[in-house]
């Protein structure tokens, strides 16, 4: 029962995680930067869900949409603010650019949001069905469900349309790609967009299971990142994968041996794994040309 | 006169007229209707801005009872200056130098923070000035080593609280082997060490101790080791957001097990974070403002609604505790003025020990104090509660 249990919080846990993380290697892999603040686009989307939903009582459809739209506009920001200049130039101070406007973004929510946690009831979320013995809630089941099908969604999207495969394009090579005729800036603008909506979803799906407040998402987004780099930055369903992984991990090891362990022993673990394929655990070793 | 020499001139003779009158004030000594100045350093704004009103509500109708039946000392009069200390133990010390060293209060009230008020007992001890706690509830702010200790305090504390969690359980649920669930911090360590001594005092062991981070969102898997080590009752000790993570994993789990909690829940919006079964968790108060009241209490609430418009019943007097902890300590502060016979910090020290009886809000005060007794507050004196939509009433008020 005590696995059982873990190994479901673990993987509803992991596909947050991997959702996030999806998001870090979408950037990565059409403009080789990240965004830092994926933990607060995180928030972003679980404040604007609960902002439409419940402080304007819209239905729930339209208010996850909307907060969505914003989500993607957040992320053309970023890229625009915070990656553009620096990429541009050839210079790495879009790693500093990127943190630094999730802290903006953390403290205007804090500022205007409040400082008080606050409940984001969601139909889903109530009650609990019984499985293998221990109670989860319908939403648990259906995050790793959702968080998969995104990752499928993304790599359909990637391999059979033509933005996806303009995209690709993009990551093999910018300038042969703007010789063909596609918009490089619109791509790499499009990547930070489904990067931030995807964190978006991350954080509607937690905020009925957790709370919601302006650094509900510091800690998932330092998790993400460690993810990211595990599954290997540069494949989709490694990114996933990992992210269960480490959810799975997590879970197992509060369960077996206590929370106090839970993260020493999984960050060490992240380490022993990276030590012995550098390259992450999905991931191939980048081809340089010289 | 040029215009330079004219401008030298009215210098000067500001000057002269600022030395003068520093020199007039230096000379005189305190007048017989000087008012006694009160401090009060708490948090004002951001999440605890409540807690902070709730003091500052308590020590105004505290001192304006008093001033209206005429002060203390043949007729002095007390005053009330409060500063914002943002939660943040830098912001506290430089309010507390501040009110202790320049606006020169008689005696210094702490806020709701544990840190704040341990980054300025210190200072207090230093200046030898009384500092009373009417919130903070950590275990060294009153027992801080030094000698003489110039620090008191009228509100709960860790260890005690711990005694009377278990008391609370065995009495009400039997509990024969408690879980503990701790917030990973140091208020968490602080209630673990006092409830490991509570427990081995009354012989009970615990089935297990499991810690929780603030950010968890799933707190199954620590609570399912309780219930496999065969945990009774849950003895939860967290701020309001991470006691609701508990409580809706307790949920999710099915698990319908008695909870005894700290404090941590009346601190915010409990009910809506926690949903339906907040109301499962019963956790201690000083004091509520339902039910049966004494005359003092209800004095209290009269003078609560006179003065303040949203106050229109208890269900508005929020954080009660932060009311009543406050009320009680400014007039046992008073009492220690009284008997000092002076506003001197030394004689204000010694005059807490000489306090006889005070018929107080939260109860008679029978020599509340001593040299080794800091804390007038005990275990007998805890209030049980429960959140019943939205509201903290005392356990059992409302079926």
């Amino acid at each position: 029962m005590l696995f059982a249990s873990a190994l479901v919080s673990g993987l509803g846990l992991g596909s947050m995680y991997g959702l996030l993380a999806l998001g870090f290697y979408i950037t990565y892999s059409v403009s080789s930067t990240v965004n830092f603040s994926q933990g607060s686009s995180m928030m972003l989307g679980a404040v604007f869900a609960y902002t439409f939903a419940v402080t304007y009582g819209w239905p729930l459809a339209p208010a996850i949409i909307m907060a969505l739209v914003l989500c993607a506009l957040y992320g053309v920001v970023v890229e625009r603010v915070a990656i553009r200049p620096f990429a541009l130039r050839g210079s790495s101070a879009w790693l500093m650019a990127t943190v630094a406007i999730g802290i903006v973004a953390d403290n205007a929510v804090l500022f205007t949001f409040g400082k008080e946690p606050r409940g984001f009831p969601m139909p889903l979320a109530s009650g609990s069905v019984q499985i293998l013995g221990i109670g989860v809630s319908p939403l648990q089941l259906a995050i790793p469900v959702i968080g998969l099908a995104l990752a499928g969604l993304l790599h359909f999207f990637s391999r059979k349309t033509r933005l996806g495969k303009a995209m690709l394009a993009v990551v093999q090579n910018r300038d042969a790609a703007r010789l063909m005729g596609i918009n490089v800036s619109a791509a790499v603008s499009l990547a930070f967009a489904v990067s931030t909506v995807f964190a978006g979803v991350a954080g509607i799906m937690i905020a009925p299971l957790f709370n919601v407040h302006s650094d509900m998402g510091t800690l998932f987004g330092l998790k993400a990142f460690a993810v990211a780099i595990l599954g290997g930055i540069t494949s989709a369903w490694g990114v996933m994968i990992a992210g269960l992984l480490f959810g799975v991990v997590e879970g197992l090891i509060t369960a077996g041996l206590g929370s106090t362990y839970t993260h020493i022993l999984t960050f060490a673990l992240v380490i022993v794994a990276l030590a012995l394929r550098p390259n992450g655990l999905f991931g191939r070793a980048e081809v340089k040309k010289v | 006169m040029t215009r330079i020499d004219k401008a030298a001139w009215r210098r000067r003779s500001v000057l002269k007229l600022g030395a003068f009158a520093i020199g007039a004030g230096l000379a005189l000594p305190a007048l017989a209707a000087d008012p006694i100045k009160i401090g009060l350093t708490t948090a004002l704004s951001g999440q605890s801005a409540r807690a902070g009103e709730a003091i500052t509500r308590g020590l105004t109708i505290a001192v304006e009872e008093l001033n209206a039946n005429g002060g203390v000392l043949g007729g002095r009069k007390f005053e009330l200056i409060r500063r914002d200390d943002e939660a943040t133990p830098a912001k506290g010390v430089i309010a507390a130098r501040e009110l202790v060293f320049k606006e020169k209060v008689a005696v210094l009230f702490g806020g709701l923070d544990t840190p704040v008020s341990l980054a300025i007992v210190p200072i207090m001890n230093q200046a030898k000035v009384p500092f009373i706690g009417p919130w903070a509830a950590g275990t060294p702010i009153t027992k801080n080593g030094a000698n003489p200790n110039y620090v008191f305090r009228v509100s709960a504390v860790d260890e005690i609280v711990d005694k009377a969690m278990l008391q609370y359980a065995q009495k009400n649920f039997n509990t024969k082997k408690p879980g503990l669930i701790l917030i990973n911090n140091p208020w968490g360590e602080s209630n673990e060490k006092g409830l490991r001594a509570a427990m081995a005092a009354k012989d009970v062991k615990p089935a297990g101790i499991e810690k929780f981070e603030s950010n968890d969102i799933d707190v199954v898997p620590q609570l399912t080791r309780l219930k496999e080590a065969g945990a009774d009752t849950l003895f939860m000790v967290g701020n309001v957001g991470p006691s609701a993570q508990v409580v809706k994993s307790l949920d999710r789990m099915g698990w319908d097990v008695p909870i005894v909690s700290h404090w941590g829940p009346a601190g915010g919006r409990f009910s809506e974070l926690a949903g339906p079964n907040a109301k499962k968790v019963h956790f201690v108060q000083t004091y509520s403002f339902f039910g049966k009241q004494t005359p003092v209490g209800e004095k209290v609430m009269k003078a609560l609604m006179a003065k303040y418009s949203d106050i229109k019943g208890p269900d508005d007097v929020t954080p009660a505790v932060g009311v009543a902890n406050a009320y009680d300590a400014m007039m046992l502060v008073a009492q220690a003025i009284q008997i000092a016979g002076s506003t001197d910090g030394d004689a204000i020290r010694q005059g807490f020990y000489k306090i006889d009886k005070y018929e107080g809000l939260i109860k008679t005060y029978v020599k509340p104090f001593s040299p080794k007794v800091h804390d007038a507050i005990t275990e007998n004196d805890y209030v049980w509660t429960q959140f019943i939509d939205g509201k903290i009433l005392p356990v059992g008020m409302v079926k």
